[in-house]
């Protein structure tokens, strides 16, 4: 029967149900995890032994930078990154080409090989939402989603600044269902559309040019309305000051905005089991906070100023992060915040694209390389793993390389890695330059996580953070039966033979997306079906109707009519809609 | 050093990759395994037997081995890649990518060599004895590093790109170069006993580069500073009279590209 699969005896990791490493055999059912088998069933069951091996739910990936036009302009730009990164062809799959930005296929099959089945586009522009669910549709292997740029978006800024959050409420919910898309993303608020003037803001207090609203206001107002539709996720910062000595202390202040706002996560969706409540508690998701986290005042006394952004959070209970994570050689910078990568660029010397997304946002790519001789570049690799190693509970952090800008997904295996092992991170300082371990407090740092947090890190936490929880990242009853094997015997893990984990969590010896077998020792061996969630958000009608007047008189701001802005379903594979704010 | 020769036995249609044919892929292996070695034709894969007649088996490490190509091989991409170590003589001609990223060993080619010949090269020795096409010694499209080291000899010309982006190693044309020499030069040395069309050493940060011959359209960006004559470098001798600049001036501010240009057969300048 398709997609009915037993994963007998291995040690499982699913935290969401609080099973740490006990053996345990995995039921999925057409799909779906399920209790157990029927006599029945079991006759046509695909039985996976899974002896001596770690089980975990598959990966999820909340942040990463797969598909759209800035990811297509690296692409584009980077001929180099593609010669010698090539992958050839078999009888189910289609080649591809890319370290840092692989061409689609590639990139499905790279995440699937790593033992990942779900990853999230972490920022959709709204007028590249179509280009962006032409790439989502193509990857393969992964279910899918992105996160809509607004924190520099003309309408958004408007009603803030008028305090009309109603409305403000309104445009979110009708956007989210006009581009099929999933969460508020929030990219240098007020700063990036002030770059379309050259300029940028620098405190959270500098009010935008032409809109008079501060990011200050924009964070609270983007927070508020999020937790007021009950969205799956919380509001997903990009703070503003990014990438700047001393940007930390602007970072801990943008975190503080989103305190008073308690989150309210109100989906009409099944909830799979689980022990632990799956739904969400943070009201801000931090994202990247490695390049938020920077202190000094300049390249010359550039340091880390992740511990007393660690102290701050490990005092907070609304924030979640993810580390954007260093682990050297090539990168591609890609962000929404022109601004930052224009600095970055003019660091560089190198190749730059920036684009002025009309009323919304702005973006910007630059190649970049991390090396390990290099005093900056050494320090962000030990202020990326500093941001996972020294705030206590793992479930308020998240594992991420901010593909591809600290590094390629790919590299995931080394960031785990350096999570477990001191050993590794001993010998990576005695490879880099010194200010890694003068400018930073991990070498100080024994903590060595396990196998269960990092099941936190890579997939319950990614889940429960982004509100994927009712069907990611756990075994419970009802889930998706996506499940990762990894040939590690968790009895016998000595962390001090690093390559050996480094090897292991490359290449999946099971990837099992919807019951089926799609990746085995790192050969694709089947093309799952996928789905493409976005979040369907109620609001009075009244309030719609209102604010599509405002819209559709602004519009003639945009170089494109109304009608082609939305983006149809037939854009998106198995469009998956999830319900919010039903009351409404 | 244990020979292996390689004849091609058909003619070649389209385009044959032949990345695996360097001594480090064919070090241990007798003939018949050789043969087996796979190489791709547009989108099919087909054992070496497919294209060439095999004798003569490997020696045990890419240093013992030798291999001969005969025959027609000018449509052989990828010959030696990345080689480190032995020796490729090819009697013929070979396509696009002859040593390209090689580390180490010496490859000699009789014939001509097509674009891309010692791309990237990091080290050892890769001598052209007819004409080579462009990007010799080059970086890849979209970077802008290109060979690191070692040296690649070109008895006869060259055309477009040679040299661009080089940061290390020598290149030596005996002939005439085309268009872009040496462009993005940040390193290395690159000395042409010939004639230049245009835009040499263009956007050169730092390296030197010597043109024995005339320079059609000189470069704008380089400031003249001295006379200085027969110049060597280590085993590299260039004689004759030679007018030195510094460059180029519109790609940085304090340049340290050295470019000298032979007095005689550059009068106009």
């Amino acid at each position: 029967m398709a997609g009915t699969i037993v994963i007998k005896n291995g040690y499982v990791y699913d935290p969401l149900n609080e099973v740490n490493g006990e053996q345990q055999d995995i039921f999925i059912k057409d799909g779906v995890v399920v209790s157990e088998l029927s006599a029945a069933d079991m006759k046509d069951a695909k039985i996976i032994d899974a002896t001596g091996k770690t089980v975990m739910p598959g990966g999820v990936d909340s942040h990463t930078h797969i598909a759209g036009a800035k990811v297509n302009v690296g692409r584009m730009m980077r001929p180099e990154d593609g010669y010698k990164a090539t992958l050839a062809k078999t009888d189910i799959t289609h080649s591809g080409s890319g370290e840092t930005v692989p061409s689609v296929y590639m990139e499905g099959y790279e995440y699937s090989k790593m033992g990942y089945t779900t990853a999230f586009e972490a920022a959709v522009p709204p007028m590249e939402a179509r280009h962006t669910h032409e790439e989502m549709r193509s990857i393969p292997m992964l279910d899918m989603g992105g996160y809509l740029v607004l924190g520099n978006n003309w309408f958004m800024m408007r009603y803030l600044k008028e305090g009309d959050v109603d409305r403000a409420a309104a445009y979110v919910a009708w956007m989210m269902r006009t581009h099929k898309t999933y969460g508020i993303k929030c990219v240098n608020p007020g700063g990036v559309e002030n770059w379309g003037w050259g300029k940028n803001v620098s405190s959270l207090d500098e009010a935008n040019m032409h809109f008079e609203i501060s990011p200050r206001e924009i964070i609270d107002g983007l927070t508020e309305v999020n937790e007021m539709l009950g969205m799956p996720m919380s509001l997903h910062l990009h703070a503003n000051n990014l990438g700047h000595p001393g940007c930390y202390e602007t970072t801990k202040e943008s975190l503080g905005i989103s305190s008073k706002t308690k989150a309210k996560q109100n989906m009409a969706v099944d909830w799979a089991e689980t022990k632990i409540d799956a739904s969400r508690d943070q009201s801000v998701y931090l994202t990247h906070m490695q390049f938020n986290a920077f202190a000094g005042t300049s390249w010359r006394d550039f340091e880390s100023g992740v511990k007393p952004l660690a102290d701050y959070i490990n005092n907070a209970d609304h924030v979640v992060i993810d580390s954007g994570c260093v682990p050297f050689g090539e990168a591609t910078c890609m962000t929404g915040d022109g601004p930052s990568i224009h600095d970055v660029a003019v660091l560089t010397g190198g190749k730059w694209s920036n684009t002025d997304v009309e009323l919304e946002c702005g973006s910007g790519v630059c190649p970049f390389t991390y090396l390990k001789s290099n005093p900056v570049h050494s320090t962000q690799w030990a202020m990326g793993l500093e941001c996972l190693l020294l705030i206590d509970d793992p479930w308020k952090t998240i594992m991420t390389t901010d593909s591809p800008n600290g590094g390629p997904f790919t590299k995931y295996p080394l960031v785990m890695t350096w999570l477990m092992s001191e050993k590794f991170r001993d010998q990576t300082f005695s490879e880099c330059h010194k200010w890694a371990n003068d400018r930073s407090t991990l070498g100080g740092v024994d903590r060595e996580m396990s196998l269960y947090d990092l099941a936190i890190l890579t997939r319950a936490n990614t889940a429960k953070t982004i509100g994927m929880a009712h069907r990611k990242g756990s075994f419970g009853i009802g889930a998706d039966g996506d499940v990762t094997v990894y040939d590690i015997d968790p009895t016998k893990i000595d962390t001090r033979e690093y390559s050996d984990l480094i090897n292991k969590f490359s290449t999946a010896e099971y990837t099992i997306k919807g019951g089926e077998v799609v990746c085995h020792d790192g050969e694709i061996t089947m093309i799952p079906d996928k789905r493409t969630y976005y979040t369907d958000v109620s609001v009075p009608d009244a309030n719609e109707k209102e604010m599509l007047k405002d819209v559709q008189e602004w519009f003639r701001y945009y170089s494109h009519g109304f009608n082609h802005y939305p983006t149809p379903e037939k854009y998106l594979v198995n469009p998956t809609a999830i319900k919010a704010n039903m009351e409404q | 050093m244990a020979e292996v020769i390689l004849t091609v036995n058909t003619e070649i249609g389209l385009k044959v990759e032949a990345d695996v044919i360097t001594p480090d892929t064919f070090a241990g292996k007798n003939k018949s395994e050789i043969e087996a070695l796979l190489v791709w034709q547009g989108p099919k894969q087909f054992p070496i037997s497919a294209f060439f007649d095999v004798e003569g088996d490997a020696g045990a490490s890419a240093e013992d081995t030798s291999i001969v190509i005969k025959g027609d091989s000018a449509r052989v991409k990828r010959i030696s890649e990345k080689m480190t170590a032995g020796k490729i003589t090819v009697e013929g001609s070979v396509s696009m990518h002859v040593g390209s990223q090689m580390i180490g060993g010496e490859i000699l080619v009789k014939g001509d060599a097509d674009s891309w010949a010692g791309m990237e090269m990091v080290g050892g020795l890769l001598h052209i004895e007819g004409n080579a096409n462009d990007h010799v010694g080059c970086a890849y499209r979209g970077k802008w590093i290109g060979m690191s080291g070692g040296r690649i000899v070109i008895d006869g010309n060259a055309n477009n790109n040679l040299g661009g982006g080089i940061s290390g190693g020598e290149i030596i044309v005996g002939g005439n170069v085309g268009h872009y020499t040496g462009i993005r030069q940040n390193g290395g040395l690159i000395a042409v006993k010939g004639n230049a069309i245009r835009a040499v050493a263009a956007e050169m940060t730092a390296g030197t580069m010597v043109v024995n011959g005339t320079i059609e359209r000189f470069s704008p960006g380089f400031e003249y500073v001295t006379n200085e004559s027969d110049l060597k470098f280590d085993d590299i001798e260039c004689p004759g009279e030679f007018m030195k600049f510094l460059g180029d001036n519109a790609i940085t501010k304090r340049p340290k590209g050295t470019l000298y240009v032979n007095q005689d057969a550059n009068m106009n300048l």
